[in-house]
């Protein structure tokens, strides 16, 4: 989680001083370039997205987000990220929990499993499920058998999605739960509460920004995932096609506004999520933050 | 309520914890677990609350088998050395999270939670506190707060690990005899984990000497403190000088004096002779009874003096406290020779002195 930040950052200290302030052309040289990498990277093509998206007018930018195989894709998205985000949720808080609280043989291989999406290219990701679900994959033949499809069908696009987001939310809070320790749930036992009672009302206060924080994450990585789910996916319109897929094919035609005005609404989707992001970053520094000194009188 | 600690056995990997622990503390009383680190004190206490599993043996409260019991079902009290406050409630909601937490059918209602939570906050002088969260609080408060939580379900008996292990010298003193007072009002059977001998021998009814997973001694402090079973305890409970020597003819003969001793069981043989800075005086004449020393430095401050000297036969540092007021009728110099009377001599036989005391399992009650 990030870290919280003081009344007083260590830079104020050090700005001031005369004797640890830069000289001030390396300092402008600094931000220059700071500013400028940032602007070219990011501010750029952001710009662009929209200016193209609203090139051929507002009309055209609406009909291209409300045209039945946008809709379809939008939809897509949307119930993709909702199976995933909460399902990661409880893989993430169970497995982060096994982690930081409890000691057992396998531990360390479970903690690099839960990076494993992390480090393998989503492309492989996608090719894992279609050589286990596809029609010539081990499972194809016995789910063609009960007329079960995954792979080029939604539950396909829902288990590429799972599998690339996994690490969201257990990343996000193992570290915090191991810092926490278990005192606090065995202060909670020992005071007589359940097993349940100590997860809602101890747990999970502690670690809601943490957990926040990664749901945001993961839900941003599950409606913008491209690579696995393109593999999964088989790009049948209006069918298999989430909108980061949407967009391509639109491009592939030369539908440029269409296009960019499907990439317009991942690009709002991924300034949404920086914002509350930072919020949440700001709010769980302010809880880190008591605020009023403890007295250090008994009495 | 009493507590038996039967035969308990406890390894981690291959680090035996326990080593067939057998105890008993007894209705009302306040008792310490005194030991160095390690040497399974902690632990003992955790498997009491049940937070800890034993390989082997049994526990029972009021004569009742515990051992297979959830923790929350235990009703025991517990207070960790570094607070386990829920750093998320006000101090008003720590306290009222046991009763908070009852099944329906015995919780009591809002106004009754209220008045409870109240009374515990007053009774740990802190009612003023009741809307701060834990962050604003020093380590003294936390850890009465943390005590009143305890104290909230109101538990059969009352388990404290380290209380004050995390708090500074003076605050530590204070809450000392704050807890001596609150015991000698509520009278629960309390058990104390410390590994400082002068908490134990000030705070408790009975103190357990633990040492390497087993008990050396337990007893009354003053008994132990004057008894000690052991070299271990006499080392541990209290500053000690220590000297080498052979016993002959009912006497023990060490740095050019011989010396009359409490314990003698051996007829002959080497021997160690443990003394307490105190129990030495200082005489200018020589006497066969006395140790001969040349004084290397003095320090007066406080009550006590103490005075830092070196045997003139096997030069061994050895050290004195007198009142200041008797060190001012000696009129002492730096480098002048004197004579070392020691008042009490405990021996022990020299295998069990150093690093290895031999295990006595000293049974309570």
């Amino acid at each position: 989680m990030a870290g919280a930040t003081s009344t007083f950052p260590a830079s104020h200290r050090f700005e001031t001083r005369s004797a640890t302030r830069d000289h001030g052309l390396v300092r402008a040289l600094l931000l220059a370039l700071g500013l400028g990498f940032f602007a070219l990277f990011l501010i750029l093509p952001l710009v662009v997205v929209f200016a193209e998206a609203l090139r051929k007018g507002w009309e055209t930018y609406w009909a291209a987000l409300t045209e039945p195989d946008a809709l379809s894709a939008i939809r897509l998205t949307l119930l993709a990220a909702a199976i995933a985000v909460p399902l990661n949720l409880v893989f993430g808080v169970s497995a982060a929990w096994a982690i930081a609280k409890y000691q057992f043989r396998g531990k360390a291989l479970l903690t690099t499993l839960i990076d494993l999406p992390f480090s393998v290219s989503p492309v492989i990701a996608g090719l894992i499920y279609v050589l286990v679900f596809g029609a010539q994959g081990w499972f194809g033949p016995l789910l063609e058998g009960y007329d079960v499809r995954i792979i080029f069908a939604v539950p396909g696009i829902v288990l590429a999605t799972i599998f690339v987001t996994f690490p969201f939310i257990a990343r996000e809070l193992i570290p915090l739960m191991e810092a926490q320790g278990s005192e606090e749930e065995e202060a909670a036992l020992v005071l007589g509460a359940s097993g349940f009672q100590t997860f809602w009302r101890v747990t999970l206060p502690n670690i809601k920004w943490g957990l926040l924080y990664g749901v945001i994450l993961c839900n941003a990585r599950a409606m913008g995932e491209f690579g696995a789910v393109s593999v999964v996916s088989g790009h049948i319109r209006g069918m298999t096609n989430t909108m980061p897929l949407h967009v391509e094919i639109l491009y592939n035609e030369y539908q440029f506004a269409a296009a960019f005005a499907v990439a317009s609404l991942l690009a709002l989707l991924a300034l949404f999520t920086l914002a509350v992001k930072s919020f949440i970053e700001w709010k769980s520094a302010q809880k880190s933050d008591p605020g009023i000194r403890p007295e250090e009188s008994l009495t | 309520m009493s507590i038996r600690v039967e035969n308990i056995d406890k390894r981690f990997g291959t680090f035996t914890a326990l080593n067939d622990v057998t105890l008993d503390f007894r209705t009302g009383e306040l008792t310490a677990l005194l030991g160095p680190s390690g040497c399974g004190k902690t632990t003992l206490l955790r498997i009491i609350a049940g937070l800890e599993t034993a390989d082997a043996g049994r526990i029972l409260i009021a004569g009742e088998e515990t051992s297979d019991k959830p923790v929350r079902e235990r009703h025991v009290g517990f207070v960790f050395q570094h607070y386990a406050l829920f750093r998320h409630m006000s101090v008003f909601e720590n306290v009222a999270f046991g009763l908070r937490v009852k099944p329906r059918r015995e919780r009591p209602g809002e106004a009754e939670i209220r008045r409870r939570v109240m009374e515990l906050l007053d009774l740990v002088q802190l009612a003023w506190l009741a809307e701060r969260m834990p962050a604003q609080l020093s380590g003294g408060q936390r850890q009465r707060i943390a005590l009143a939580r305890a104290l909230a379900v109101e538990p059969q008996v009352l388990l404290l690990d380290e209380p004050f292990g995390a708090l500074d010298a003076k605050v530590r003193k204070e809450l000392r005899s704050w807890l001596r007072q609150l015991h000698e009002t509520l009278h629960i059977t309390s058990i104390f984990v410390t590994h400082d001998q002068e908490e134990a021998l000030e705070l408790a009814d009975r103190v357990v000497v633990m040492n390497r997973g087993r008990i050396e001694q337990a007893g009354p402090p003053q008994a132990v403190y004057e008894h000690p079973a052991n070299a271990f305890v006499h080392g541990f409970l209290g500053a000690s000088n220590i000297l080498r020597g052979t016993i002959r003819d009912g006497l023990f003969h060490a740095e050019g004096a011989s010396l009359p001793a409490r314990n003698i069981h051996q007829s002959g043989g080497e021997a160690v002779a443990y003394l307490r800075p105190h129990e030495l005086a200082i005489a200018r004449r020589p006497d066969p009874a006395g140790i001969p020393a040349e004084i290397r430095r003095i320090l007066a401050f406080g009550a006590l003096a103490r005075i830092e000297l070196i045997t003139l036969a096997g030069r061994v540092p050895l050290e004195v406290e007198l009142p200041r007021h008797d060190l001012a009728g000696l009129a002492l110099n730096p480098g002048e020779t004197v004579h070392l009377v020691p008042q009490g001599v405990n021996l022990f036989p020299s295998a069990e002195a150093g690093t290895l005391p031999k295990p006595v399992l000293a049974k309570a009650g």
